[in-house]
């Protein structure tokens, strides 16, 4: 097999709030033989939140965030679930409206780039899932998790909506049972946890205008995990990552209850299994201290 | 075709309650033989005929337009009369759980209470508000594109489906919810309508599309395909062009990702909470003491910025379209 090589979108938080997820792609990236080509070219993804403001701008800018992609003639990674929700649905939209394709890429070319719709754009879960396979993660598992219960947490944009979702990857996943990370974790030698909350939502879009709201979900989330006996969580987003552990001591206020949960990236998850030194996977950088390591 | 028929046996665990007499509810157990010819409501008819009357639901059209047998099968949304039990199967396997739309609202089995859910609808004046010729000399006609203006949103038959399926309902009772947002949409988008009222109740916090979490969970759940966040986020851009968004921190949020990334490309995730908040900064200091010292707030000068930020910036001139 040729060497893997993607472009990766890091996002904003990978290069500021959640600095271990950054180094745990890259780690996990370098046991698996994955060569990322880094778009330091690119812009935030506008998170949903440029969207409701400006639309065609959110447009215009993501599409020039796959134009890079494709001049390198790479599939775009992202890892995290809403700059892969903003990308797609960016791509979704050029590529079914010509018009609107066009009076986009007129504003690309002031800037002499274009968009044409040759890159896909995967998360790297799905990335790691459809290309390397879970069989061969399994073989490459050297430290199994296996006296862990692990709570997958799959975050709203990498399974919601699921048309969108679906045309991204070759996994089938539902959104109301969704597969994916469980069948990672179990890869990895955990042991997946099911709990109602796994495929809901973490609140992190309202943390600042809806506090309650957030915190409420978030402490949902943590707390069903806790009541299903795991011993960790694992997100494919840091989004919800940031909320899970940075937000659980407001999110147990909010919901009546002390919460104690370590959250894992799931490139975390995967790099402890495959071998990498904790070191690289910036485990230090979490609020809720990762100890069982 | 009948010797296609296929059965499968499943396990349903069905939800009973009878809020006058009963003070928990409780679940009832029957196996079935299903056939790949039925529908989730065939099954609901058969428990009532076969075995017990009592069971109570609402169904009436059965063709998937009265939106009356919305329930919830294993936690999702659906109408009874539409899905069938072949694709619950292939979703969910052999053993199901049938519960109303909302637990917490059951009324008897699976009829629930959806005051809050009409309530809602009717809080954004759910219909044309127009001056009327009372003699008019010519038809009001809408053209074929600006009917498609509403992107569907007509489609929606106020099922509750998506109502009952959204997070923040259950936490934030002022919250109109999603299909209260997509009538909104559906009449502030029409051409003829001239409310502005509307358009501000749906604007404002608490209640308004600025609590929406964008869980995309009522996109899911709608069987018409109306898909409410995509109106909800058309509300947020028609609040942005009418002019009428305030000067809020959600506002503020929306707007200040543009601030930022005209200075960065990306975000500078700090400044974008101090735009936003302004003095309401300091409820957000233990967080960000935390966070600082685990090395997840950078320090101003190692903030990034995207390579050739001239393409943005230029772009970000030509392209912009609104002004806050
Ligand atoms: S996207 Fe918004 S309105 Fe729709 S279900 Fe989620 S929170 Fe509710
Ligand atoms: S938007 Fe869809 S799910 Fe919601 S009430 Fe209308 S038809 Fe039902
Ligand atoms: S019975 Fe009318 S929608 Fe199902």
């Amino acid at each position: 097999m040729s060497k893997l090589r993607y472009a990766l979108f890091t996002g904003c938080t990978a290069k500021q709030s959640t600095p271990e997820q950054y180094m745990s792609t890259m780690a996990v990236a370098k046991k698996l033989g994955i060569e990322l080509v880094e778009l330091v070219e690119a812009s935030c993804c506008g998170a949903s939140h440029l969207q409701d403001y400006d639309e065609f701008l959110s447009l215009v800018l993501n599409a020039r965030n796959i134009a890079y992609a494709e001049k390198h003639g790479l599939t775009m990674v992202t890892i995290c679930n809403t700059c892969q929700l903003n990308i797609s649905m960016t791509k979704h939209k050029l590529d079914k409206d010509p018009e609107l394709k066009a009076k986009v890429n007129e504003k690309l070319a002031e800037v002499g780039l274009e968009y044409k719709g040759t890159s896909q754009i995967i998360h790297f879960l799905y990335a790691i899932i459809d290309d390397i396979g879970l069989d061969k993660i399994r073989e490459m598992v050297v430290r199994p998790l296996s006296q862990f219960n692990i709570a997958p947490f799959y975050g709203c944009h990498n399974i919601r909506p699921s048309e969108l979702q679906n045309e991204t990857h070759k996994t089938a996943e539902s959104p109301y049972n969704p597969t994916s990370l469980d069948d990672l974790i179990i890869a990895c030698g955990g042991e997946s946890v099911d709990y109602e909350e796994k495929n809901k939502c973490c609140g992190f879009h309202v943390e600042l205008q809806a506090p309650k709201t957030a915190a409420v979900l978030t402490g949902n989330a943590i707390a069903g995990a806790m009541d299903n006996n795991a011993d960790m969580m694992v997100t494919p987003c840091p989004l919800c990552h940031l909320k899970l552990d940075t937000q659980a001591e407001h999110a147990g206020e909010a919901i009546g209850r002390e919460l104690d949960m370590p959250v894992l990236h799931m490139q975390q998850m995967v790099g402890l299994a495959l071998g990498c030194d904790p070191k690289e996977l910036g485990l230090e950088h979490h609020v809720v201290d990762v100890n069982f390591v | 075709m009948s010797d296609k028929i296929e059965t499968k046996k499943v396990k349903f665990k069905v939800f009973r309650f009878n809020a006058d007499t009963d003070y928990l509810p409780k679940y009832e157990d029957y196996e079935m033989e299903v056939t790949s010819e039925e529908v989730m409501l065939d099954i609901l008819n058969r428990i009532k005929f076969n075995h017990d009357g009592s069971f109570s639901y609402r169904r009436s059209c059965r063709h998937g337009i009265c939106g009356a047998c919305a329930m919830k099968v294993n936690g999702r949304s659906t109408l009874a009369c539409k899905e069938r039990m072949f694709d619950l199967i292939d979703l969910f396997g052999d053993e199901l759980t049938i519960e109303p739309l909302s637990i917490k609202r059951a009324v008897k089995d699976l009829v629930i209470d959806k005051k809050d859910f009409w309530d809602k609808h009717n809080a954004v004046n759910p219909y044309v508000v127009a001056d009327i010729d009372e003699e008019p000399e010519s038809e009001n006609i809408v053209s074929p594109e600006e009917a498609e203006q509403l992107l569907d949103a007509d489609y929606c038959i106020q099922c509750g489906a998506c109502h009952y399926a959204c997070p923040v309902i259950e936490i934030n009772e002022e919250f109109f919810g999603p299909a209260a947002f997509a009538a909104a949409y559906r009449f502030s988008a029409d051409v003829r309508d001239s409310d502005d009222e509307r358009l501000k109740t749906v604007n404002e916090m608490g209640q308004g599309v600025w609590d929406c979490v964008k869980c995309f969970e009522c996109a899911e759940a709608c069987p018409k395909d109306v898909n409410p966040i995509e109106k909800i986020t058309k509300l947020h851009q028609m609040a942005f062009k009418e002019g009428i968004a305030e000067n809020n921190v959600a506002v503020r949020h929306a707007v200040g990702f543009e601030k930022s990334m005209a200075k960065r490309g990306v975000l500078d995730e700090g400044g974008l909470v101090l735009y936003s908040e302004g003095l309401g900064i300091v409820k957000h200091i233990p967080v960000a003491l935390k966070m600082f010292r685990k090395g997840k707030i950078p320090l101003p000068w190692n903030i990034p910025t995207s390579e050739n930020m001239d393409e943005i910036q230029k772009l970000m001139k030509s392209s912009s379209t609104v002004k806050f």
